[in-house]
């Protein structure tokens, strides 16, 4: 017995696309700004001009080095939020069932009047997407931005979360992961997408997309290029041929 | 129990009302959606700022920055009145004035000075967007010291790129990225063109093309490149020459594109010792003249069915004139310039430089792309596609804030044209109103007369020694010493040595310095401390040295303590403001446009929009242009002049829906303008035709098209400059030709760094010995300069910086993460905390730049983060080079343009105990506004 | 994970007094009347003290009575069942033997099982979050169990019972520590699992944010080794050693009220310890370990 749907209709998540992540923050804010104005209460910030500033955030973009046995280092953006996980701890945890899954989409959602921040679902959560707004007491949580997705009140293309509408390098999809034929099923068969943490159990819904592999060129580059002569001056001679077969040159 | 779950609204109403209207949290110029919604008290306020769709630069997307707005607009360090200074200098004491009484201030100290001195006035803008109107209200008022901050940002770039082809990098162009395959990042971490360049990586990504990046830092865009080639700091010059040696060498250059649209076939004069050594042999009407390849003769460069000839020599008078491209093979094929050769200096095996030339040639010349586009070249001449090379490049700061800047961007242009990449399908695309050949930009002015106007624009190209700024004594006439033998072709002024050289009275003192957003108590200066110092350094008679200061900024930063006056700014979304062709516009490359904000929102306190504010100084300067002929205004205020003011007779400020609402570019005067940007979303756009989109320089099409837009009065058609003729006519008067002549000193640097083919040098290094490791800054994506720290949101991201260092100087000094080193410099030392990076070249430390705040600026509490670990690198970098014993000044800044060379900075480190916080620490100032509240919760709607 | 004040004493507190609970259901000591007042009471003001201290750690303990139905799957709303359920029980059973003189030993057994449940449903809250390894495992309600017992024990003066279930509680927490040490290290959530990159060292660069946040607060907290190994010892003397050689001297009320104090302290350290130790698996995504 869960407090889970033993299935949704659809699994609606995000792909994120670690190789053209470059890491500026933007999907991090917008989120920021628009939960801030809508889904519950504001995302609170403490000392937000002291000498610790420390707020609630849904999405945070952390960093990490890679460095290759021999090769160069490789530097990898990373952004994280709720990855929507289809056997969600945080859900099963929460005593008074605030945390819930949608049973229509997947969504996990905090229904605030109900939570008692007891903070729970946060330490079952292994990724760090939850966080107990300090000043409201409440469970807070990416939303997937359920107020935008099905908003008659935004145009169409506009129904998509904030930070997928927002990023500029186009790093984040988003879409029915249910569905084997949508746009991000195909982007991670395509790219090879992995869950994060799959020893957890939780089966992410959200799908993580691998850096291409880097600093190929000179394993896999163009063949060196050859001089077109190794006699002094006779780049000038060379010169006078190649004009030759210019169109317009003299034959 | 089976699944619970409660019901939702899933469309709650977004907002009353979307407001359109144009971001400034950075210098981008985004269109943004700013949504408003009635908060507790029943006013309009912004609830959420989102990207504007139909807009040309972001269509639809914002950064971080411009997601934050929300926090900037609402934040407590807004200045809130005007403010006269009741304290010393630099202690932050002021009292509130009213308006009337601070405007009669600046009259009172402003109308003396341009009846008696107009040049006592320095008046410089920051990153400024109006700077068609401040500059031409400085030369209304008549002084010639004017600029904004291009010259300590990266005039390299630009003046290397118009020099060279009639348009830079920078905002002024951008890579063809619908079809580029390879696309190569020279030293950028962010950039003017913030959100266009993410888009742009990730479309190209998407489409399976493939990023290197040069840069001797692997963040961001360097960290998503394919490859990362970790330069060592200022060596590109070197790396390029060195590309162009294995390119050249193997023939991969474009030769019909060289012959068409290059002066590679111009002819060069061989006659040592002449004053026409070096000088290219043009007809009687000063044209450059080619030989034709089919006659074999000497033809005009543009004469209608020339095949300029790459090879053939021509003899003259007893002169040979050889062409450009055998004066390139020549040098370039040099050894001094093989892989083998350059690889140690660059910091980049031989055989990786070798790669990326390869990878280069194949893709420019195996992958080359069609597109089945017909168009028509300044010769006549009609192609039926046009053909691409699909290899693009960009490059910004990294390769232009070092002092062999100019001649590194000069070399990376040469480059682009070698393999024919420049205004072809894939390759690099200027954005209107360029390409635009620097002959046709204005000439620097400097003639100050008491009571009138100057006697033209300040800035421009110089052409030759005969354009330089000097007065008849030839000393500089300029207060930064612009356009002076130190730094003939420094097309944006020197902003980082104006209050250097206004304390030190060289060239001459000054009575009034006015400044304009730029925080050049802090971040914006080199040698930050001397800077403050100089600031409230007083004379024998205990006056001030520079005796009176007026300001203006938004923000409560740290500059403002150092005015007399200040003259407190709106926010951008409570202002008009004006984007404008005739400035630094947001075209695209398939777009001229331009755009406006206006007042989305109603100030709260008794600040007043700056160019208002210069327009009203103006009517009661009686400035010409501002008052008729009975004294009275003309333009209520800036609004007013955006739609009113014509720069020749039917060009305004702004090109869109001119005349009777239907005019483009050309047109009278619309009173309803404004209104029409508004109902647009805030900006206008006008298309190119497509067969107008490629070869712009050259295309007929184009000309047209531009001339029509107002781009240009006539076509313009012009060869790319390999040989860049103005830097021999300086070189021929270092060797003693012509009238006038450089100071001694500077005679044999002229000679050796104004080369008419690029070079590279290595940069002074006088003084640095000991100094080994290279100290840079980058951008944070998230922050924009200053400005960042006072937003709630933001600097959470970056509330301090630490030094990040490489594995191998953390191994040698024994360091890890979270120790603190104590940096030093030949100029001075700062002690920071470090964090180790690997993906960082050997020999390099960074930083993210303007992070560090001093104590009590921006509304922070005095133990803000910023404050106390954060830090800036600038203390450690002077605007001067070490002294010599020759009692001289020399700038640390590009021999030719006068950049700034914050790059340059060679630095050691040592391991030491933690100090309390990070030093140098100042005293904190007074702050002119309230600290901020201890908790946000923001919510305007219910 | 961050020591937090409450959950350190509703743990041990609530540990302790259902730990009497459960002797006094099984009628161990045999008391009545007044004296089973005050064992009682002294058992309540345990329990009741523990739960209300974990009241505080809530953001909205107002809507505490929410936390009642999710009983089905979550341990937390089984625990606010089992205890109030044990302490209505216990409160019927010990109003008998108070002021009734009469032991309902049928309900008292209940009560002492339901007592134990309690306290299998306080460490199950823990033990099954996978994402913290250290907890994750049949060893934490066992030690539990058996320090509520031990606890119990020595507070009901069953000192026959009280020094083996000490010694063993003391094994317990022995190999409660030496398997969590490894307890990450063998979850298999690594800082590549967790990134999914691979092709090299991941090693973590900047953080999201320069500031503190709440899950760097909440679930990343370091102890020192040599301070935590320091500790253990600590707990050890005072939850065990302490006790164990009180009970063996000769009986005094000096030593019995020393024996209990040192245990209670121990126990405090103990569960100091349990939390502060405990790695939570988001650490690795801050790069520590
Ligand atoms: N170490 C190091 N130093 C550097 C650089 C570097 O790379 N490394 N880069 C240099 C470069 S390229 C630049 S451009 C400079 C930038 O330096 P600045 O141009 O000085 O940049 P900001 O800190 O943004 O300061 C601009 C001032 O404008 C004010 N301001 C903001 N908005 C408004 C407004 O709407 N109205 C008015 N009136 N004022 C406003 C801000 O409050 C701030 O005080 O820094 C330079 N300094
Ligand atoms: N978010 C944000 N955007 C901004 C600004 C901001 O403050 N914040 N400022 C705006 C302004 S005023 C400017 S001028 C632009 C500047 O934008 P950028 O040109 O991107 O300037 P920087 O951030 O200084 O980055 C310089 C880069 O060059 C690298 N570099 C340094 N030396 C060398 C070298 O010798 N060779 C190579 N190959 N690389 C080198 C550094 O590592 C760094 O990555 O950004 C603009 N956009
Ligand atoms: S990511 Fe965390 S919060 Fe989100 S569903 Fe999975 S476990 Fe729950
Ligand atoms: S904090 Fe709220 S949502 Fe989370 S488990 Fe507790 S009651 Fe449930
Ligand atoms: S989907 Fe919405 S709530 Fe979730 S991270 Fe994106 S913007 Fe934030
Ligand atoms: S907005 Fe996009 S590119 Fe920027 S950090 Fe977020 S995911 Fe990465
Ligand atoms: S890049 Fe960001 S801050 Fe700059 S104008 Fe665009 S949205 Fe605004
Ligand atoms: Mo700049």
């Amino acid at each position: 017995m869960t407090q889970l749907p033993t299935e949704t209709d659809r699994k609606m998540g995000l792909v994120i696309d670690l190789d053209t992540c470059v890491g500026c923050h933007a999907c991090v804010i917008s989120c920021k700004g628009w939960n801030t104005e809508n889904y519950g209460a504001p995302l609170s910030d403490q000392s937000p001009y002291g000498a610790d500033p420390s707020g609630t955030f849904l999405n945070r973009v952390h960093s990490y080095e890679v460095q290759p046995e021999d090769g160069l280092a490789q530097l990898v953006h990373f952004p994280k939020s709720c990855l929507h996980c289809e056997d969600a701890p945080c859900v099963t945890v929460c005593p008074t069932g605030a945390s819930y899954k949608r049973v229509e989409d997947g969504i996990v959602l905090v229904n605030e009047s109900d939570c008692i921040g007891c903070g729970l679902c946060a330490w079952a959560c292994p990724y760090g997407a939850r966080e107990l707004d300090a000043a409201e007491g409440v469970m807070k949580k990416c939303t997937l931005c359920v107020d935008r997705i099905y908003n008659n009140n935004l145009p169409e293309e506009d129904r998509v979360p904030a930070c997928v509408r927002t990023c500029p390098a186009g790093a984040r999809h988003f879409g029915d992961l249910g569905d084997p034929d949508s746009d991000v099923s195909r982007l991670v068969d395509a790219r090879g997408g992995f869950d994060l943490m799959p020893e957890q159990g939780t089966k992410p819904v959200n799908k993580y997309l691998p850096p291409r592999p880097k600093d190929r060129l000179e394993q896999a580059g163009a063949a060196p290029l050859a001089p077109v002569t190794e006699e002094p001056g006779g780049f000038l001679g060379w010169l006078d041929r190649a004009l030759d077969r210019l169109p317009g040159g003299r034959h | 129990m089976s699944h619970r779950q409660p019901d939702l609204e899933l469309s709650p109403k977004v907002s009353d009302e979307v407001r359109k209207t144009t971001c400034y949290m950075c210098a981008c110029r985004c269109g943004i959606n700013v949504h408003m919604k009635a908060g507790p008290d029943g006013k309009e306020q912004v609830a959420y700022i989102e990207g504007n769709r139909d807009h040309p630069v972001n269509k639809g997307v914002l950064c971080a920055k411009g997601s934050a707005g929300i926090m900037q607009v609402n934040s407590p360090s807004r200045l809130r009145a005007p403010l006269k200074r009741v304290g010393p200098r630099g202690s932050g004491a002021f009292e509130e004035i009213s308006w009337e009484e601070a405007l009669e201030i600046a009259t009172g100290w402003l109308k003396p000075l341009r009846d008696e001195a107009p040049e006592k006035l320095a008046f410089f803008t920051g990153r400024d967007q109006s700077q068609s109107f401040t500059g031409w209200w400085a030369q209304q008022y008549g002084t010639p010291n004017y600029a904004a901050h291009g010259g300590f940002c990266s005039v390299n770039m630009a003046t290397a790129g118009i020099y060279t082809m009639g348009g830079a990098f920078w905002e002024f162009g951008q890579p063809d990225w619908d079809h580029t395959k390879l696309f190569i990042l020279f030293g950028v971490a962010e950039d003017h063109d913030s959100n266009p360049i993410k888009m742009g990586i990730g479309r190209i990504k998407a489409r399976g093309a493939r990023v290197i990046g040069v840069n001797p830092v692997r963040t961001g865009y360097n960290a998503v490149a394919d490859d990362w080639v970790g330069i060592t700091p200022g060596t590109d010059g070197l790396l390029i020459l060195s590309l162009i040696h294995v390119l050249m060498k193997s023939g991969k250059i474009d030769l019909d594109y060289l012959a068409r649209y290059t002066n590679a076939p111009c002819l060069v004069a061989q006659a040592p010792g002449t004053d026409q050594d070096g000088l290219l042999l043009r007809d009687g009407d000063g044209k450059p003249l080619v030989i034709d390849r089919a006659s074999g003769t000497l033809t005009p460069f543009d004469q209608p069915g020339a095949r300029p000839d790459l090879s053939a020599t021509h003899e003259q008078d007893g002169v040979t004139y050889r062409p450009v491209l055998h004066l390139m093979a020549e040098r370039y094929l040099s050894d001094e310039y093989a892989p083998e050769v350059v690889a140690e200096r660059c910091g980049i095996p031989a055989q990786k430089i070798r790669a990326v030339a390869a990878e280069i040639a194949r893709v420019a010349f195996d992958e080359a792309i069609e597109l089945d586009r017909e168009w028509t070249d300044f010769r006549g001449e009609k192609h039926a596609r046009m053909i691409g090379r699909p290899v693009s490049f960009h490059a910004m700061r990294g390769i232009s804030a070092h002092a062999n800047g100019f001649q590194t961007a000069r070399a990376l242009h040469v480059l682009q044209i070698l393999l024919g990449t420049v205004e072809v399908p894939g390759g690099f695309r200027f954005k209107p109103p360029y390409p635009k050949p620097s002959e046709i930009h204005p000439k620097p002015h400097c003639k100050a007369t008491p009571g009138a106007p100057l006697d033209g624009p300040h800035l421009g190209f110089v052409q030759g020694p005969e354009d330089l700024a000097l007065k008849p004594d030839g000393s500089p006439a300029r207060i930064d010493k612009a356009f002076t033998w130190d730094n003939p072709m420094s097309a944006h002024g020197l902003m980082h040595m104006v209050i250097s050289n206004a304390h030190a009275g060289d060239p001459y003192k000054i009575d009034t310095l006015f400044m304009y957003m730029a925080n050049m108590a802090w971040n914006s200066s080199m040698n930050t401390k001397g800077v403050m110092e100089m600031l409230t350094d007083t004379d024998e008679s205990g006056e001030y040295v520079i005796p009176r200061i007026i300001y203006s900024d938004a923000y409560s930063s740290e500059m403002v303590a150092y005015a007399d006056l200040v003259l407190p700014d709106t926010t951008y979304l409570e202002r008009h403001d004006c984007i404008s062709l005739l400035d630094r516009p947001i075209c695209e490359a398939d777009a001229a446009a331009d755009a406006i904000r206006w007042p989305v929102v109603e100030p709260d306190r008794d600040v007043r929009g700056f160019q208002s504010v210069l327009i009203d100084l103006g009517v009661r300067l009686g400035l010409p242009g501002l008052v008729d002929a009975d004294g009275k205004a003309i333009y209520a205020d800036y609004a007013d002049y955006i739609v009113n003011h014509q720069r020749k007779p039917g060009i305004g400020p702004l090109a869109g829906w001119r005349g009777d609402g239907t005019g483009a570019g050309r047109g009278v005067p619309n009173p309803g303008q404004l209104d029409r940007y508004i109902e647009n979303g805030g900006f206008f756009v006008s298309h190119i035709p497509e067969e107008a989109a490629y070869y712009k320089p050259w295309n007929a099409a184009y000309q047209d098209w531009a001339v029509g837009m107002g781009l240009y009065d006539s076509p313009q058609p012009y060869l790319f400059q390999l040989y860049v003729e103005p830097l021999r006519r300086f070189q021929l008067a270092a060797e003693g030709h012509g009238e006038r002549q450089p100071p001694e000193h500077l005679r044999a640097r002229i000679k050796a760094t104004m080369d008419p083919l690029p070079i590279w040098y290595e940069t002074d290094q006088q003084g640095n010995e000991g100094y080994t490791v290279n100290a840079l800054t980058q951008r944070p994506m998230a922050m924009y300069h200053s400005w960042g720290s006072q937003n709630a949101w933001l600097r959470q991201l970056h509330g301090h910086n630490p030094l990040y260092v490489p594995t191998k100087l953390m191994r040698d000094h024994g360091l890890r993460d979270g120790d603190w080193v104590r940096v030093s410099s030949p100029h001075g030392q700062i002690t920071v905390p470090v964090m180790e990076m690997a993906a960082l070249n050997d020999n390099t430390v960074w930083t993210w730049n303007a992070i560090g705040k001093r104590k009590g600026a921006w509304a922070l509490e005095p133990d803000a983060s910023e404050a106390t670990r954060g830090f800036l690198l600038n203390h450690l970098i002077h605007e001067l080079l070490p002294p010599r014993g020759d009692g001289l000044r020399w700038a640390n800044s590009d021999p030719i343009t006068g950049q700034a060379a914050w790059f340059d900075l060679k630095v050691k480190i040592e391991k030491v105990a933690p100090p309390a916080e990070s030093q140098p620490a100042f005293a904190p100032i007074a702050s002119p506004v309230r600290t901020g509240p201890d908790v946000l919760k923001w919510k305007v709607g219910k | 994970m961050h020591p937090a004040r409450s959950v350190i004493l509703f743990t041990t507190l609530s540990g302790l007094g259902f730990g009497l609970l459960i002797w006094l259901g099984f009628g161990l000591p045999a008391v009545t009347g007044w004296v089973a007042f005050v064992f009682f009471v002294l058992a309540y003001l345990l329990a009741v003290g523990g739960l209300i201290a974990s009241a505080f750690h809530l953001g909205h303990p107002e809507r505490g009575l929410k936390a009642f139905t999710q009983w089905r799957t979550s341990w937390l709303s089984r625990e606010g069942w089992a205890s109030v359920t044990t302490l209505i029980v216990m409160a019927i059973y010990g109003a008998g033997l108070v002021f009734l003189d009469s032991r309902w030993s049928l309900l008292g057994w209940l009560g002492s099982t339901l007592s134990l449940g309690t306290v299998l449903t306080t460490s199950m809250i823990y033990t099954q979050l996978r994402s913290v390894p250290r907890w994750h495992s049949r060893l934490t309600p066992a030690l539990f169990l058996v320090l509520s017992l031990a606890g119990g024990a020595l507070l009901a003066g069953q000192t026959r019972w009280a020094v083996p279930l000490l010694i063993f509680a003391g094994i317990i927490q022995i190999a409660h520590w030496i398997r969590g040490d490894a307890a990450l290290a063998r979850s298999g959530t690594t800082m590549t699992s967790a990134t999914g990159l691979r092709g090299g060292a991941v090693r973590a660069f900047e953080p999201p944010h320069t500031g503190p946040n709440y899950l760097l607060r909440e679930m990343v907290y370091v102890v020192g080794r040599k301070h935590a190994a320091r500790l253990r010892v600590i707990a050890l003397l005072l939850m065990v050693a302490v006790p164990v050689i009180c009970l063996i001297l000769p009986f005094s009320h000096l030593l019995a009220a020393l024996a209990v104090l040192s245990h209670l302290a121990g126990v405090m350290v103990s569960r100091w310890l349990f939390f502060a130790e405990a790695e939570h698996v988001v650490g690795l995504y801050y790069g520590q370990r």
